[in-house]
């Protein structure tokens, strides 16, 4: 239970920066899940805290200690591996009772301890078999059981569940989060996967390009994405984007409609939009709400979901999704009216790419 | 996370091992076939070296032998590879028996064929008792050149063999086996699949196979003392002749310079000649 | 590698049955190929001398150990065949122990000079090892090392270590590097991560290339015979005795060679791929 301080830490790998100058802080029992795309410099950051990497600079601090120039053993972590690294000439026992052993615990207090994470991860029936003989579910228990047992300062997690198939990835999701939430361990956890990291996170850090872009509540990432590259990443279709020029006074003009924005003296702004967050006032020629301020969408592509239905449309030459209701009549080639919901609608400036409020 | 002098460390007894042992020893090897006792140069060893009259049969009879075992191997060993790789049930085991000669030395190859056809031999007995000849045949004798030469070359490809299979059969295992579907689907046959991709793909894998077996053609030696004694000249046997016979350490290294000299001939022919573009590899 | 199914099976078959029996034919005969000089070499092995010398031969011995026992008996094999072990066990020892560690330096660190080293094992590849022996003798002369089974395992680790470093370094490519991390946060330094989790796993591999090593030594002849007198290994000697030497005195030495190397092939198998498979690239 510690509270880990990463300061300018940067990572250099000849002349390609890895990371840039990172400064974070994960609270003491917090979970802290870091989302990015692969090569966004995620894992990197994750094995410089575990010590398997050096930062170029930087510091590290776990606690009140400085542990970037200590070896891993002595950082009072434990880290479970995307391909759980579960010790193939070890029984699940022998796994879980590895780090005791090297700390030198006694074997009584062993025998406990072993039985305690192993009930707590449901693999008390395995303690006698070998690696070899387990699933990937079981697998992934025992390294998770493993890395519990020492009772660690800091958990680190480096994709743990990405080698599972989906119905297991989803049930092992909700039972680490609970186990986690007990252990009351600071965790990092590093995760490709958006559904995973809002599902279980009590923080986002979202990465790109190694840079941390945005760190927040998974519904504050959704709802207020603090930069043009977490709206386009986060959600499932991601935020719209349509330019906007500016029209003076705060007014925007989208595809020929005014729409109230920001007060901003730059020529052009992106406008986005969630595509849930539409409102379709139906096919053009039916003559029903259509009125001044709609915008129109020409459907091209409709996908049934079953929970809704997609449809990707063009505004303006640009791709543009929208979420109907299932039951929507469209066919592809009609052209759809619709409004913003004003509250959901941002808006990022197009040459730093960062949201305006 | 590691000091970084860690893999030096780790590396310094086997690189000093090299130099000391293997970098080292081609250099005096080259100094004692170039210099002279007074310490100058002087290509009198290679002079009387090429003036000896052994000096061109051992050459030649040394360079023909290569020729003629190592194609032959290499064609031997890709039709192995191919059987082995065609089988089902008991694919490890026929890859062991292929792989036996791999643990046996040329001098017990030698031996071993020497039962064979020595003139008291198995072969002599063999064609006697089907009546194709009255009495045995002086087969490795001081007049029989010929048949010591096919006698070199049957236990040279027995016992060689599988070290060219063990690198095909291995290099075919690195080839995906889509590769061969996709042919299929297109419509290439065993043949065209043989000639299409499984040769491109196996380029690299013969490179080595070649040049590890051509650079071992050109050191035989104890299969020649084996079945020929000094009846068939090779340009090994020449070297430990005029070293313990002939006491001169000089020539000895004259000669094998010359190995060396065609070794890295054919090695670079080879490579040149095997080239895969970068990128084009599997 | 018993995915293989290249040309036989796949999906639908339409070759007729001859080529079944072609097949089967050609692997029978090729078996045969390499199965029956053995066997002709031990019939001889376990004849009597006199059987030895006859003719015409048998195809099936009247089985005696007369010819072993004479060459066991002989003076200098006893000498010559422990000889042949000692250097044999010396080479194994240096080419794993210096072999190994650079084998795992190879498969884990990223480092300047690496691609050097790389190029200098694959290049004792490409040259004529044997010749080595002649420098060394003279240069063996000098240092007191001539004549001795310390200098002819020197000339047989040569051989043998880039087989060894090649060998290592696919085992330890092999075994994933999370393994060696996991250790590392669960409180091991480098040294007993490697000893804990690592050598455990390679040890069987490990103890393939020593054998692969030892067999190296054992069979070599040219060096052990240009740099040996009075110490002969077994190949030296019967080297340097077959112009005179009884028949069945060759055949039973070839034997005493040949047997230890088979049954240390049959022991390392499963390796004999891991060598090549990565030496293609």
């Amino acid at each position: 239970m510690a509270e880990i301080k990463i300061k300018q830490v940067a990572k250099q790998y000849g002349n390609t920066h890895a990371l840039h100058s990172i400064d974070m802080t994960v609270a003491d029992e917090e979970f802290l899940v870091l989302l990015g795309a692969s090569g966004c410099g995620k894992t990197t950051l994750l094995r410089i805290v575990a010590g398997l990497e050096t930062a170029t600079t930087g510091e590290v601090w776990i606690g009140d200690k400085r542990v970037d120039q200590l070896a891993p053993k002595d950082r009072g972590i434990a880290m479970v591996f995307q391909n759980y690294a579960v010790f193939p000439h070890l029984t699940v026992f022998e796994n879980i009772a590895f780090g005791l052993r090297m700390s030198k615990v006694d074997q009584a207090e062993i025998d406990r301890r072993v039985e305690k994470t192993a009930t707590l991860m449901h693999i008390e029936g395995l303690l006698k078999r070998y690696s070899g003989q387990l699933s990937g579910g079981q697998r992934q228990r025992v390294a998770v059981a493993r890395a519990l047992a020492t009772e660690p300062e800091v958990l680190l997690m480096d994709e743990p569940l990405s080698n599972l198939d989906a119905l297991l990835r989803m049930e092992m999701r909700a039972e680490l989060k609970s186990v986690l939430a007990e252990s009351k361990t600071t965790t990092i956890y590093v995760t490709h996967d958006q559904v995973e990291a809002m599902s279980m996170a009590d923080r986002i850090a979202i990465m790109n390009g190694g840079k941390i872009v945005q760190a927040s509540s998974a519904v504050e990432v959704y709802r207020n994405p603090a930069a043009h590259f977490v709206a386009s990443f986060i959600g499932n279709p991601p935020m719209n984007f349509l330019s906007a020029e500016n029209a003076g006074d705060g007014w925007w003009n989208v595809n020929g409609v005014k729409i109230k924005g920001p007060n901003s003296s730059s020529k052009t702004l992106k406008f986005a939009i969630r595509p849930e967050d539409i409102v379709v006032h139906g096919p053009s020629g039916n003559g029903s709400a259509a009125n001044d301020d709609s915008l129109s969408a020409g459907v091209r592509i409709l996908e049934p979901l079953g929970s809704h239905l997609l449809a990707s449309c063009k505004v303006d030459d640009q791709l543009f999704r929208i979420v109907l209701d299932s039951d929507a009549k469209v066919s592809p080639g009609d052209t759809l009216q619709w409004s913003p919901q004003p509250d959901r609608v941002r808006w990022f400036d197009p040459e730093s790419e960062l949201a305006i409020n | 996370m590691y000091p970084k002098s860690l893999p030096y460390l780790l590396l310094l007894p086997a690189a000093v091992f090299l130099c000391l042992f293997f970098l080292y020893p081609f250099g005096l090897v080259a100094w004692q076939a170039f210099v002279n006792d007074s310490g100058q140069f002087t290509s009198d060893f290679f002079v009387e070296m090429s003036s000896h009259w052994k000096f061109n049969t051992a050459f030649t009879n040394t360079l023909l032998l290569a020729l003629a075992v190592v194609p032959f191997q290499i064609c031997l060993a890709l039709y192995m590879a191919t059987l082995v790789n065609g089988m089902k049930r008991g694919r490890d085991l026929i890859l062991y028996v292929w792989t036996i000669p791999l643990g046996i030395s040329d001098l017990a190859a030698g031996i071993i064929w020497l039962a064979i056809f020595d003139q008291t031999g198995f072969l002599n007995s063999a064609m006697q008792g089907l009546g194709f000849i009255d009495q045995p045949m002086s087969l490795l004798g001081y007049q029989s050149k010929g048949t010591i030469f096919l006698a070199i070359l049957v236990a040279e490809v027995w016992r060689a063999t599988a070290i060219v299979l063990v690198i095909l059969v291995a290099g075919m295992g690195l080839i995906p086996k889509e590769y061969y579907e996709a042919a299929e689907v297109f419509g290439a046959g065993r043949w065209k699949r043989f000639t299409k991709i499984t040769l491109p793909m196996l380029k690299p894998s013969l490179q080595t196979a070649m040049i590890l077996r051509i650079i071992m053609a050109f050191e035989v030696f104890a299969v020649v003392v084996a079945l020929g004694g000094t009846n068939l000249p090779v340009l090994m046997g020449e070297i430990y002749t005029w070293q313990f016979d002939l006491q001169d350490a000089n020539v000895a290294a004259a000669y094998a310079m010359v190995i060396l000299a065609i070794s890295i001939a054919c090695t670079l022919l080879i490579m040149w000649g095997l080239r895969t573009p970068k990128g084009a590899r599997v | 590698m018993s995915e293989a199914n290249r040309f036989g099976s796949g999906p639908v078959q339409s070759a007729g049955s001859w080529h079944k029996y072609f097949f089967t034919g050609a692997v029978v005969l090729l078996c045969l190929w390499v199965l029956v000089p053995i066997y002709l070499l031990l019939v001889n092995t376990f004849s009597s001398p006199e059987a030895v010398a006859s003719y015409p031969k048998k195809a099936f011995p009247v089985v005696d150990t007369e010819s072993l026992k004479f060459f066991m008996n002989y003076a200098g094999v006893g000498q010559a065949l422990w000889n042949s072990i000692k250097v044999a066990t010396v080479t194994m020892i240096l080419s794993i122990s210096a072999g190994a560690p650079a084998g795992y330096a190879l498969s884990r660190f990223d480092f300047r000079g690496k691609d050097t080293f790389r190029v200098l094992v694959l290049m004792t590849r490409a040259f004529p090892l044997p010749l080595l022996a002649l420098p060394l003798a003279v240069m063996y002369i000098r240092v007191g090392l001539d004549d001795s089974v310390l200098g002819l395992a020197f000339v047989h680790t040569t051989l043998a270590l880039p087989f060894a470093v090649l060998i290592t370094y696919s085992l330890f490519s092999g075994i994933p590097i999370e393994l060696e991390e996991a250790a590392w946060t669960l409180g091991c330094n480098r040294f007993q991560a490697f000893m804990k989790v690592i050598f455990p796993l390679v040890l069987p591999g490990i103890a393939a290339s020593a054998i692969f090593a030892f067999v190296i030594s054992w069979n070599e002849v040219f060096a052990a015979a240009v740099l040996t007198i009075e110490n002969r290994t077994l190949p030296a000697f019967l080297l340097q005795g077959l112009s005179d030497s009884p028949l069945h005195l060759k055949f039973a030495g070839g034997a005493v060679l040949v047997l230890p190397a088979l049954l240390f092939i049959f022991m390392v198998r499963k390796y004999l791929f891991s060598m090549w498979g990565i030496a293609n690239r």
